[in-house]
This record gives C-alpha cells, sequence and structure tokens, in this order.
C-alpha cells in the first residue's frame, strides 16, 4: 500500500489517543515517503503509552511537518524519499504492524548498503526537527545524579577519567548521610517542581524510600517480572520461535499484564517503560549494572526530566567456563563489586552524555559520586573545568553549589 | 598431509609472476586472526586504551606492518561480516541465519587453485552461527575449509556427563544472548575431530577445564591444528569481546585483554613450531569496531549497530617474512583487500573478490 492510500478507518487497532492522533493528520502522512511514514506511525501507534515529553515532541513535529510548504517538507525529507525499497517492504502492514516494517526496513538497508544514506537522512531531519524546536526556559536547571561503586572497599581504578576535562574532581566529599542526602535533594526539587515524571530514582539493587513525586524503578523490585520475562524468552526459543527477530517481535508485544504487571491505565505509561527497558535493552535482564545505565538513557531520552537520580549496584558475576563446566551451582549469583564499578564509572559517563543531548544542556549540572568515598566528580556552568579540589565539602552542600 | 616444500631456488633467480605462483606459496603459510568481534580504537590504540593491549604494542606492532586505516562498508554482523572478509564480497545474507556465503571463500580459492587438501586449511570459530563460512555454494568451487567449533565439540564431549549449563555454553550469539541457533552444515564433529588431532575426548574436556573462555579454547584448538596437521592457511576467529552486547564494559575489556594476550599466544605457537617458524605470515584484524560513545542512534561500546565511522573503521597487523617490520600504512584500505592479499601470497586467484593486494604485504 501507498500512503496515498492511507484512510481514517485503518487505525482502529490503535490505542484511542494514538488512533484519534492518526485520524486527526491523515491528510499529512498520505504525503509523507513510504520509507518514513511507517516509522512515525511508529511512534504514534504507542501514544497512549508515552510519557507528556514524548507527546509533546511527536505533535510538535507533527504541527511543523504540516506547517511547512510542500516543496519544503519534500526537501526535508528529500533523503529518505530517494531510499528504494523491496515490493516486500512496499506490501507490508506497516499501519498495523509498524515495528516489524522498521526490522525488516533495517536489514534491507544493511543488505542494500543504503543504510548510510537512511542514517544521513535521519540525521539531517532530527537537526532540522530540533533547529525549529522553540526555545522555552525549563522549570528548574536540569540535575543528574549518578552514584557508583556500592560494596567496594578500595579501588585502584581510575575513576571518572572520561569526564574530568569537563568538570571539577573533588577528593575530599564528605558522605554526611550519603544518598540518603541525595535523594532528599530530589524529594525537595519533586516538591518545588510537581510535574509528573519529571524526577526519576534509578536503583540497580533495592530501592531506598524515595518521595512523593518522585517517580522510581528499581532492579530489585522488577526481580518477578525479570523472572516471568526470561522464562517466556527461553520457551519461545525452545519451542522454535524462529530466529531473533522473532524472538524480538514477541517480546516488542508483551504487555505488563502478560510479566505479572498491573495493567490499569493509570500504571500503564510506566509499567510500559519499564518493560520497554527489560525486552529492548540487551543484557537489562541478567546484569543490574546495564539496567541503571540503560533505564537512565531512557528515563533521560524519553521522559526528559528534571532531575535524575541512578544508583549502581554490584551485578551478579559472570562465571568463567571452566566454573560452568564445573558447574558447582552454588556461587551463580555472588556479585562482583569491582567489576561493576568499571560497568558504573564508563554508566556515569553515559548518563552526563545523554543529559548533554537534551535541550538547555549547557545550563545543567551532574555529578558522579563514590558511594561511601570522598571521591567525587561535578560538572556545572558554576564550576571550573578540568580541575581538582582537596576542599572538605559535604554532598549536601555540593550539590547545593552546582544545582 | 603436511606441506614441506621449501622455497624454491627459482624464485630467488626469476622472481617473476608465473613463477611465484608455482614455486613460493608452497612453503608459505598464512595465518588470519580476527580481534573479534568487535573493538573501538578508544579500548585499544588510543591513549586510554593502550593499556589493554600490551602484547600487540610491545611484542606485534614493533615487528609488523600495521595499517591504521581499515574500513568496512558492509554489514556490521559478525557471521556475515567475518564471511565478508574470507569472500572480499560484502555479503548480503542474514546474519543470523547458518547459510553459507554467496561468494567462493579463501578457503576455496586456496584448495582449487593450488590443489591443496582439506587438511590444509581449516577454520576455528566460536559461534555455531559460523558453521558454514567453510565453503560457499557457488557450483564451480563448494570444496573449502573444514570448520571447527570448539564449544560445540565442548557440549558434545560433556553431554555424557551431564554436570555443564548447556545453555550458558551455547551462548555464543552477544548479539542475541538469550539465541543459540540450530547448527547444521559441515561443521567437523568430534569424533573426527579427536581422531585428526589423536587427542582423546577426555584430554579435550581436561583442557577445557582449565580454560576460562571460549576463545582460550578456540586457542588451544588451534594450536592442536598446527601441531598435528599444520595447515598452511588457517583462520581463527576470536569472539569472547562481544560480551560487550550484554552492556557490561568490565567484560568487554576483560575481553579485549584475553584477545590481546590469545594474539600474542598464537605468534609464540608460530614461532616455536618448525612447521611455521620463518615462514608464516600472520595477520590481525577486527571484524569491525563498535559504535562512537557520540553517537545518538547507539549505546557506544554496547552495540554496533549505527554504522558510523568508528564501527566502520579498524585496523590490520600483518607480521611475517612477508611485512615489513615496523611500518605504519596510513592510506586507507578496505578489509575486502585481505582475500586478493592473500591471493597474491599464497598464489591464487580470486576472481571474484572486489578488493586488491595490498602492496606492502608481498
Amino acid at each position: 500500500m501507498l500512503p496515498s492510500e492511507l484512510q481514517p478507518g485503518q487505525f482502529q487497532s490503535y490505542p484511542p489517543e494514538g488512533r484519534k492522533l492518526a485520524a486527526r493528520n491523515v491528510a499529512l502522512l498520505q504525503q509523507l515517503p513510504p520509507v518514513f511514514l511507517p516509522l512515525l506511525l511508529k511512534e504514534i501507534i504507542v501514544y497512549d503509552w508515552r510519557f507528556p515529553a514524548e507527546r509533546e515532541e511527536l505533535d510538535r513535529q507533527l504541527s511543523y511537518l504540516d506547517a511547512l510548504p510542500p516543496g519544503d517538507r519534500q526537501r526535508l525529507l528529500a533523503g529518505f524519499a530517494g531510499l528504494r525499497i523491496s515490493p516486500e517492504l512496499q506490501s507490508h502492514d506497516w499501519v498495523n504492524q509498524p515495528a516489524r516494517f522498521e526490522e525488516d526496513l533495517a536489514a534491507y538497508l544493511w543488505a542494500t548498503h543504503q543504510i548510510d544514506a537512511f542514517r544521513a537522512a535521519s540525521m539531517e531531519y532530527l537537526r532540522k526537527i530540533d533547529a525549529a524546536r522553540p526555545r522555552e526556559a525549563l522549570a528548574a536547571r536540569r540535575l543528574g545524579i549518578v552514584v557508583v561503586g556500592q560494596g567496594v572497599t578500595e579501588t585502584r581504578y581510575p575513576l571518572f577519567r572520561k569526564m574530568r576535562k569537563e568538570g571539577t574532581y573533588f577528593t575530599n566529599v564528605q558522605r554526611d548521610q550519603g544518598v540518603r542526602s541525595l535523594l532528599d535533594v530530589v524529594a525537595a526539587r519533586a516538591r518545588a517542581h510537581p510535574i509528573s515524571y519529571a524526577h526519576w530514582y534509578i536503583d540497580g539493587g533495592a530501592a531506598e524510600t524515595g518521595g512523593e513525586g518522585i517517580t522510581a524503578v528499581s532492579y530489585g523490585a522488577l526481580a518477578p517480572v525479570r523472572a516471568v520475562l526470561l522464562d517466556k524468552m527461553q520457551r519461545a526459543i525452545q519451542s522454535g520461535i524462529g530466529g531473533p527477530e522473532a524472538l524480538r517481535t514477541m517480546l516488542a508485544e508483551l504487555r505488563p499484564e502478560d510479566l505479572g504487571m498491573s495493567g490499569a491505565p493509570s500504571n500503564a505509561v510506566l509499567n510500559r517503560f519499564q518493560i520497554s527497558v527489560l525486552t529492548e535493552g540487551s543484557g537489562t535482564q541478567i546484569f543490574s549494572t546495564t539496567f541503571v545505565q540503560w533505564a537512565a538513557r531512557e528515563a533521560w531520552r524519553r521522559a526528559q526530566p528534571l532531575t535524575l537520580l541512578a544508583r549502581y549496584a554490584p551485578r551478579q558475576r559472570q562465571r568463567p567456563m571452566n566454573e560452568l563446566i564445573a558447574d558447582h551451582g552454588d556461587d551463580r549469583q555472588l556479585p562482583d563489586p569491582e567489576g561493576s564499578l568499571v560497568d558504573a564509572d564508563m554508566g556515569a559517563y553515559y548518563t552526563w552524555l545523554n543529559q548533554q543531548r537534551l535541550p538547555d544542556a549547557e545550563q545543567s549540572s551532574f555529578l558522579v559520586w563514590f558511594e561511601g568515598h570522598a571521591e567525587a566528580l561535578a560538572i556545572s556552568p558554576a564550576l571550573p573545568r578540568g580541575t581538582e579540589s582537596a576542599s572538605v565539602i559535604d554532598l549536601k552542600a555540593l550539590l547545593e553549589q552546582i544545582a | 598431509m603436511r606441506t614441506i616444500t621449501g622455497a624454491g631456488a627459482a624464485t630467488a633467480l626469476f622472481g617473476v609472476a608465473p613463477l611465484r605462483a608455482l614455486a613460493a606459496p608452497r612453503a608459505r603459510k598464512v595465518l588470519v586472526v580476527t580481534f573479534g568481534g568487535g573493538a573501538r580504537d578508544e579500548e585499544t590504540f588510543m591513549p586510554d586504551g593502550q593499556e589493554n593491549i600490551p602484547h600487540l604494542l610491545t611484542e606485534l606492532i614493533p615487528r609488523s606492518t600495521f595499517f591504521t586505516q581499515v574500513s568496512n562498508h558492509g554489514i556490521l554482523g559478525h557471521y556475515v561480516a567475518t564471511a565478508s572478509l574470507a569472500t572480499g564480497v560484502y555479503e548480503t545474507f542474514n546474519n543470523f541465519a547458518a547459510v553459507p556465503p554467496d561468494h567462493p571463500t579463501v578457503f576455496e580459492y586456496f584448495r582449487r587453485d593450488l590443489k591443496r587438501p582439506a587438511t590444509d586449511t581449516w577454520v576455528v570459530a566460536p559461534s555455531n552461527g559460523f558453521n558454514r563460512i567453510g565453503e560457499s555454494e557457488q557450483r564451480s568451487y563448494g570444496r573449502g575449509a573444514g570448520v571447527v567449533l570448539p564449544k560445540r565439540l565442548l557440549a558434545a564431549a560433556l553431554s555424557s556427563g551431564g554436570a555443564v549449563e548447556y545453555q550458558h555454553l551455547l551462548r555464543d550469539n552477544y548479539e542475541t544472548p538469550l539465541y543459540a541457533p540450530e547448527i547444521s552444515g559441515n561443521g567437523v564433529e568430534l569424533p573426527q575431530l579427536a581422531d585428526l588431532l589423536k587427542l582423546s575426548v577426555s584430554d579435550f574436556t581436561g583442557h577445557a577445564r582449565n580454560l576460562a573462555s571460549p576463545d582460550e579454547l578456540s586457542v588451544y584448538v588451534a594450536k592442536e591444528l598446527m601441531r598435528q596437521l599444520a595447515p598452511s592457511l588457517l583462520w581463527i576467529t576470536l569472539h569472547d569481546m562481544d560480551v560487550a552486547h550484554a552492556g557490561c564494559y568490565s567484560l568487554y575489556i576483560d575481553g579485549i585483554r584475553r584477545t590481546d594476550r590469545l594474539c600474542a599466544e598464537i605468534w609464540k605457537a608460530v614461532e616455536s613450531n618448525p612447521e611455521y617458524a620463518g615462514k608464516t605470515t600472520m595477520f590481525i584484524l577486527p571484524d569491525f569496531g563498535r559504535d562512537s560513545d557520540l553517537e545518538s542512534g547507539g549505546n557506544g561500546f554496547q552495540h554496533h549497530r549505527t554504522g558510523d565511522a568508528l564501527s566502520r573503521t579498524t585496523w590490520m597487523l600483518v607480521t611475517g617474512p612477508s611485512a615489513r617490520e615496523n611500518v605504519v600504512v596510513d592510506r586507507p584500505v578496505q578489509s575486502l583487500d585481505l582475500v586478493p592479499t592473500l591471493g597474491s601470497l599464497l598464489g591464487f586467484d580470486a576472481r571474484y573478490a572486489q578488493g586488491r593486494p595490498l602492496a606492502e604485504v608481498t
């Protein structure tokens, strides 16, 4: 089917808000290139379960495209329009299954050496969409906090190496109440700026009590969900599901209630987010450090919060081959604090990078702290870059200085 | 079975192409080691990464011709990319399917043009998904290398004992960590290999019990092949570092350090084996890199999905009598140049390969 043949009645399988959005914009959708349209529909079909920031983003994108004169829109999307697609892709049910279309499209683009052209078209499109974004002041400057190294008493690993040139490295931080004092800062910001999904706390173990207005996600709390998910994956593989693509499609179609979570509409957005972290993130089901890094990335990217606190916990140890063969079976869940510290150090860098991709990044602040120790690194417009400070300072005062 | 022909005097006397193609190759041996599955410059040759590759930096590179810009414009999936390295053509099949390459492999060119027996070329690979890499379905070719999948052999060896977590052991495709493809094709089975290597199943499992990773097992098998069969063309695909797909940076770094150590071990095995010493050229190259930290569509080291420059640009090290020592080549070359270079070195015509022989390796 061609985009020009699209009709409002074809969105019946979409959830209510997504259906309305698609029907309202059908005249625009009919004019979009066949490669681009299914990718946009992939966002629209899950509109009901998106965070407010994502909805605004999509609304704004559709309005922008609709307002462009036809010639300008054609020029904007020329990179996509110039891509060849196969007859199989053209006859795909991309209206109802845009995610499957995207998967098949990706394989086709790689196989036909068009992936670089697609990437260039995507980057150009995003650059122009971003340039057209209205510059609105945030309710508060964004603050990212990452806590690494739980369970490590001593390390020779050179922490924060990738970020030191960006901020100030503190070597004499007083721990006072540790993570509790960080959570208090998050809670105070949540009280001062009570906006849905604007303040996050992600924990790689069991979460501490957060507070009202804080969106809390933890690896520990999701243990039953992870167990059901891993069981479903193993069963699907054993039943000969037909390959990794089929497995991914099966995972993408899971609903909260399929994994023992509440299917109630009030929980839908967050539960769907948590499922996506576990099903779209590679390794998030198995390693808590990967879970925290990917959840923080996705929270920044999708919810665009004002505050994000991500705390790493020791992940399970990866057993070497000789141990697997010996199969003592009694130590597979042993933690690996030192390896987790290395994972978390890189994860903190990625969390900062992802924070930098958001609007007003130049005004935002970031703190990473080696839990239980005197080392921290802070990046903020209020602090010099590439410097070291041995001044005695407590965590709360440090946060007050940068946030 | 073994290649025992010495370098012909005619080569020195009439050092021209026709005679080189006939005489010189029979003495030469080649090892190709893929530094896989996928490492970035950040964790290897950039200043912060150099601590992870001490063996490459201090033992191998000073004795090598080192190509600093090797690009891969094909599909960045490990099986299809490694198959492309082996055919000299960007293959386009499904990375996760157990299918042979569409174009003749280096092993087929080698065997057909040089009339070599099956025992003279082998592939050692970590993953079930690589079991069809030894030969294509091209009608005029099709007789290539035996493929040894050590982990599969180990699983077979241990099945009677029942003391192994098979799913973990066979979890060999890190890109889809919970998916192990069904085996099919012409991989070498355990009794056959035990017979060829004069190695009992209990010896094999006994060694495996002391090894920490699948790549260590691969190198052990490769060394046994060198000892018993001395193949002239041996291809070893290392893969431990692809554990990066699980998202744990420390495990990825451990994988790189292990691979660095194993590359030096392989070269030591070459130098200490009279069948190989002094006449073996070893090529080490990653199949491709991994995504840049700065590429918003990816997640840094974890994957190789964006097709950005960092994931497409790697390096190649060539050491041995066919390469000059301590030479750095900065001009851009392609990973497809490997097969034509091997052709020029060993004396076969890689007629369907799309790359060009590297003049620096002769």
